[in-house]
């Protein structure tokens, strides 16, 4: 198989420089206080990482540095205003906690995101299950600022605190012979109410394409607007593919497996003439029900259009060239 | 029996009036949630469906209770019905479409729960007009037969409900059921 090197974005692009520069303060400030404060606590994260946390036995563990940082004024890549915290943590397709777009934030609280495991298996030379912690350790964390188009046709344009998902592959070191990567969704209806119906098949399966998991724009997500996520935005670690529709950024992830066929991923499982295993943004193919080539961006009163990898051509196009998208939607 | 007409009356425009009032209420206290103009539209669909059904249930239930003092209640339902239809129809168009017409043309043309939608609201257009006195006088035997449409109407509006969701069709369902066993229930009387 011939594996394309993707386009690689300074991470300056992606994070806006004031807010890149201020970080570099705060995680400065954080970390003093994180070694003098925190008895028996460990501080974790690569040198320009900004993720601290407290070791285990500490219940404050946290993944993320804090609310503390000012977002106003802070745009993306495009100049796009940030979709408040509010909207961002109130307005959610996560059906493990129920299918209106507010039941996650009323009924995600039964979630339980600490102590939290990860299972790495399949085709690779290191397979393990890692306590959260340990999980992302190899990982820079950032925040990094993406639009996030819905299937629905709308969007927001969201401030993520992550690392790329490239450093979890390496670290597994998947054998030749892996060309995919599986996720799943934690499979408990007491702590997720919502798979006690089966609107879909549980637990939630999405996958990518190595090369598409290995993107420097991928990333796994374990907060945002430099908090941790919130339960209904998919505590404690998600996925985020910003060139895909919001429904491949699994939730509350478990498990990821690299395997050699292509995962069957629950929407396409649902209802496969509607949803496809790439699901790549592109205002050229319609869902079958309505149309793709606009968007409303909430907070916005006039749909606006929606670009081709939702904007991120320059960086992805090249993952599919050759391919026919209206057939591989 | 005049006073209890006007009380059931009174209850149809408060209850008709509620869906609205609530909605304006939250419009002005910012309790629509992240996308505002989404919430509306919906609210408006369902609000609409739900009298639709109302109308059609309130036959049946005279039938089965003898309390003919229903009947009268048929055209004010109805009429609100058609009111929520326009206005969700309208906040589709003017508000949620900004009135592009090509976009609004597409919909209606290539996604058939539009199409099933809006036809549902063509229909209960003469409906509505010849809701009057009137017309009941001048239309006859013909009146009952047009009127008739609100059937066809009703099951466009199921339709176009079911076919919009995703993967949750519990809502759908139960408004399926209902038409179902709305519509059984006048075969079976107009058999007997």
């Amino acid at each position: 198989m011939l594996i394309r090197k993707p386009d690689d974005i300074p991470s300056s692009e992606i994070t806006p420089e004031r807010v890149y520069i201020n970080r570099r303060e705060f995680i400065g400030k954080t970390a003093g206080i994180a070694l003098g404060g925190a008895t028996g606590g460990a501080l974790i994260g690569g040198a320009v990482g900004g993720g601290f946390m407290v070791g285990p036995g500490t219940a404050a563990a946290q993944t993320s540095p804090g609310g503390q940082r000012d977002w106003s004024g802070v745009v993306s890549e495009m100049g796009e205003e940030l979709t408040p915290y509010e909207d961002v943590t109130s307005y959610n397709n996560f059906y493990e906690f129920g299918t209106q777009k507010d039941d996650p934030f009323k009924n995600a609280h039964t979630l339980q995101p600490r102590p939290w495991t990860i299972e790495v298996g399949g085709m690779c030379a290191n397979p393990g299950v890692y306590g959260l912690e340990d999980f992302i350790k190899p990982g820079t964390m950032e925040d990094r600022i993406y639009r996030m188009r819905c299937v629905e046709a709308w969007s927001m344009v969201i401030p993520w605190y992550g690392f790329a998902l490239k450093d979890v592959i390496d670290r597994a070191a998947p054998l030749g012979s892996a060309r995919y990567v599986e996720f799943k969704t934690l499979h408990d209806p007491v702590q997720m109410p919502g798979q006690r119906s089966r609107v879909l098949y549980w637990p939630y399966v999405e996958g990518l394409r190595l090369d598409e998991a290995r993107h420097p724009l991928t990333i796994l997500a374990t907060g945002v607007y430099g908090r941790d996520l919130p339960n209904q935005n998919g505590a404690p670690i998600r996925l985020v593919v910003p060139w895909k529709y919001g429904f491949k950024g699994i939730k509350s992830i478990v498990s990821m497996t690299f395997m050699e066929q292509e995962p069957y991923n629950s929407w396409k499982r649902a209802a496969a003439s509607e949803y496809g295993f790439y699901a790549n943004v592109n205002p050229a193919v319609n869902h079958p029900r309505w149309s793709q080539a606009r968007e409303r961006r909430l907070g916005e009163f006039r749909r606006r259009e929606t670009l081709l990898f939702n904007g991120y051509v320059d960086q992805v196009a090249s993952l599919y060239a050759g391919m026919d998208l209206r057939v591989y939607y | 029996m005049k006073r209890r007409r006007l009380l059931l009356k009174g209850l149809v425009w408060v209850l008709g009036l509620a869906p609205l009032v609530w909605l304006l209420w939250r419009g002005f206290t910012d309790r629509l949630g992240a996308n505002p103009i989404e919430e509306v539209l919906h609210r408006l669909g369902d609000t609409a469906l739900i009298a639709l059904l109302v109308t059609l249930s309130i036959t049946p239930i005279r039938r089965l209770t003898g309390w003919n003092s229903l009947a009268p209640l048929r055209r004010p339902v109805g009429l609100f019905a058609f009111f929520y239809l326009t206005m969700h129809f309208l906040w589709y168009s003017v508000v949620d479409q900004t009135l592009d017409l090509a976009f609004i043309i597409e919909d209606i043309v290539e996604r058939p729960y539009i199409l099933a939608g809006v036809t549902a609201w063509l229909l209960l257009i003469p409906l509505a007009v010849t809701s009057t006195k009137g017309w009941i006088r001048r239309l006859k035997k013909n009146w009952k037969r047009l009127h008739r449409l609100v059937y066809v109407a009703t099951s466009l509006g199921v339709l176009h409900f079911y076919w919009q969701v995703k993967a949750d069709t519990y809502w759908p369902l139960v408004a399926t059921t209902v038409l179902v066993v709305l519509m059984l229930l006048r075969f079976r009387w107009r058999r007997a």
